[in-house]
């Protein structure tokens, strides 16, 4: 079977351009004055992608990793025929579509039921097939009653149900799809996850999937290729990958607090790390891990009693929780050990910053550390994988009747 | 399975690549039913507007000029003597206009689905050609009315005559559309330019009575002027064939030259818009 995707050197420059990527014919003409008498600048420029090899078979699920900015949309972008690569080649055997944004053409004044027309004939259906598939695509959407009516008039949500919905009867051989599962309410997001997983494992096409949300990767994807600044890293089996990438992150931030060695203050913090249950240092937990802060505290002769305050606060600085604890220094001198649990499955994945302070009996500051530390909990429990969805902070359930 | 093939390369030669544009054959459609439509469904007289611009804009030429400068339209009656000038150059205008501004309203689209570019301001012009087909009944009904007839030279005349108009128009359209994305300021001299170029064409004076010759001959590189000639002829018999020349093959450079520009810089429209 010939190969569904087969890219050979693929490569992607950006000419980085101060302000916006359009000009003014004011300035091509100033500037050619200007160019006229002086030096031309030299452009930056920028490899979003370079040197991509990849050979993907049909029916084969592939997850792309990578942080923002290492060039999996761009690398969609170009499969999809939207951007031109700088060289390169990539062959396609079969029809491309892509869900890089759903409801692409959509007119407020046209019904519901025209918009599906137009949709999918921007996406490359004909008149014939959207025909043929147009019952399962209302009934899919929920919206049937509103099908007659113009477009304005249904709900942000309505739109995006009826959009995933033209997207997901599109019969494409090979189907890209950026985070669109982050649309719409929970039990949309879960129909359109099953009909994703429908698509890509009964049909058996082949599929390019960017995430960032790696729980569904994990179950969507049966490979995956790591990406990083514009070059494939790793490309192997999804879970492989997944593995190999929050093993990365987690390296890449193994911060230890450590005290200057001239710190003149009577007591403060001289080493303060993160870790979990087997005392590994790390910074990323995933949900149902104890969170235990190590610290150590120097006495350098505070003779009296202390209180040490924790608080956890989220990226904006807003505070989640404090608590604090009285020490009796009186009998303890040199390095004192302490270490503070978060109890496990207390809050929900972000990332958490938190603040440390050493006061007196009369409430005042020994020390204080704010914001320098943080830890992150990552998107592990299926509950949580909707990435665009606030789910708030605290991750505890209410008791319901109805 | 070879016809599913799709190779995608840096810098492909340049073609027209009419073969993607026949699979997309649809899309014309699409696109151009939804301007009409959306068009019509956002006014209260709908259709009659394609009609009220160019009939008071003929009642005040014949006010203005008819009666005080005394252009000698002759053979043909000055109110259809404007209005046909009228509504060629309407369709001229509203084909340039809305193409020039196309690409950058579909920027969104743009941005996110791969199809040929070049089926939106096609498109534009379709729907800009549906008003003109409407104002065209009109003007023939309302020639009846005022009893004069255009001859059997009509069937061959007009065609061409429009069709004149639309390769021009499609010229001048894919180029701007193509310029106003990498330079947005020029959309302000668009209709600027399209002002001037009113008075270059023959619609409230007959061009037969310029002079020089050379003169002439520079107004009829403006492709409506051609155009406009050709449609006359159907009611008054004569027409200078070197004007209807000259602007063919104006039409045909600006046309050549226009989407040389478009297929140039179409793969870049992503990244600009």
């Amino acid at each position: 079977m010939k190969p569904a995707i087969t890219i050979h050197d693929l490569s992607k420059k950006y000419t980085l351009q101060q302000g916006t990527p359009y000009v003014a014919l004011r300035d091509v003409i100033s500037n050619g004055f200007k160019n006229a008498f002086s030096k031309n600048e030299k452009r930056s420029q920028f490899w979003a992608l370079k040197d991509i090899n990849l050979e993907v078979g049909p029916g084969e699920r592939i997850g792309i990793i990578g942080a923002n900015g290492a060039g999996k949309s761009t690398l969609l972008k170009i499969i999809s025929r939207i951007t031109p690569p700088s060289s390169g080649k990539i062959i396609l055997n079969g029809r491309v579509a892509s869900l890089l944004e759903v409801g692409t053409g959509f007119h407020p004044e046209l019904t519901g039921r025209e918009n599906i027309y137009l949709n999918g004939s921007i996406l490359g259906l004909t008149k014939k097939e959207i025909d043929k598939k147009f019952d399962e695509i209302i009934d899919f959407s929920g919206v049937e009653s509103f099908i007659d009516t113009p477009m304005k008039h249904f709900s942000t949500g309505m739109q995006l149900r009826l959009a995933f919905s033209v997207a997901a009867h599109l019969e494409p051989e090979i189907l890209l799809i950026d985070e669109v599962l982050a649309v719409g309410d929970m039990e949309f997001q879960k129909k359109c996850m099953g009909k994703m997983e429908e698509i890509s494992t009964q049909s058996g096409r082949t599929i390019l999937f960017v995430s960032h949300n790696l729980a569904s990767i994990g179950s969507l994807c049966n490979k995956a290729i790591l990406l990083e600044e514009g070059k494939i890293v790793l490309a192997d089996s999804a879970k492989r990958v997944i593995e190999q990438y929050t093993s990365d992150i987690a390296d890449s931030s193994p911060e230890i607090y450590k005290a200057y060695k001239d710190q003149k203050l009577p007591l403060f913090f001289s080493k303060i790390y993160f870790a979990d249950n087997n005392n590994k240092q790390k910074n990323i937990f995933n949900l149902d891990e104890e969170i235990i802060l190590n610290f150590e505290l120097d006495n350098n002769g505070w003779n009296s009693i202390c209180t040490i305050g924790f608080a956890i606060n989220d990226q904006f600085g807003k505070r989640l929780l404090r608590d604090e604890k009285e020490v009796d220094c009186r009998n303890l001198s040199g390095t004192i050990k302490g270490k503070i649990i978060v109890p496990k499955g207390m809050l929900t994945p972000h990332v958490y910053f938190i603040d440390l302070s050493i006061l007196n009996k009369n409430i005042e500051v020994i020390q204080i550390l704010k914001g320098f530390m943080k830890f992150e909990i990552l998107i592990s429990n299926t509950k949580y994988e909707f990435i665009n969805y606030d789910y708030g902070v605290i991750n505890k359930g209410c008791t319901w009747f109805i | 399975m070879a016809e599913n093939q799709i190779i995608i390369e840096p810098h492909s030669r340049l073609s027209l690549r009419f073969r993607e544009l026949w699979q997309y054959r649809e899309l014309f459609y699409f696109f151009t039913w939804r301007d009409i439509k959306v068009k019509y469904k956002q006014t209260y007289l709908g259709i009659i507007w394609a009609l009220i611009q160019p009939l008071s804009l003929m009642l005040l030429f014949t006010f203005v000029f008819s009666k005080n400068l005394n252009f000698s339209s002759s053979p043909l009656r000055y109110e259809i003597f404007v209005l046909s000038g009228l509504i060629l150059w309407n369709l001229f205008y509203s084909s340039v206009s809305m193409a020039s501004e196309s690409m950058l309203q579909h920027a969104a689209i743009i941005k996110k689905v791969f199809f040929p570019r070049l089926i939106i301001p096609v498109s534009s012009i379709l729907a800009a050609l549906f008003d003109f087909i409407i104002a065209l009944i009109a003007f023939l009904i309302f020639s009846i009315v005022y009893n004069v007839f255009p001859g059997w030279t009509a069937f061959y005349s007009f065609p061409f005559a429009i069709l004149l108009i639309l390769v021009s128009a499609f010229g001048t359209g894919v180029f701007l559309s193509a310029l106003n994305i990498k330079y947005r300021d020029f959309r302000y001299v668009v209709p600027f330019v399209l002002q001037f170029l009113f008075f270059a064409t023959q619609v409230v004076y007959p061009l037969n009575k310029i002079e020089p010759d050379w003169l002439r001959y520079s107004m009829a590189l403006n492709p409506v002027n051609g155009a406009v000639e050709l449609f006359r002829y159907a009611y008054t018999g004569q027409f200078e064939s070197a004007i209807v020349i000259i602007s063919a093959a104006s039409a045909l450079f600006i046309t050549f030259i226009g989407l040389l520009y478009f297929r140039k810089s179409e793969a870049y429209f992503a990244d600009l818009s």
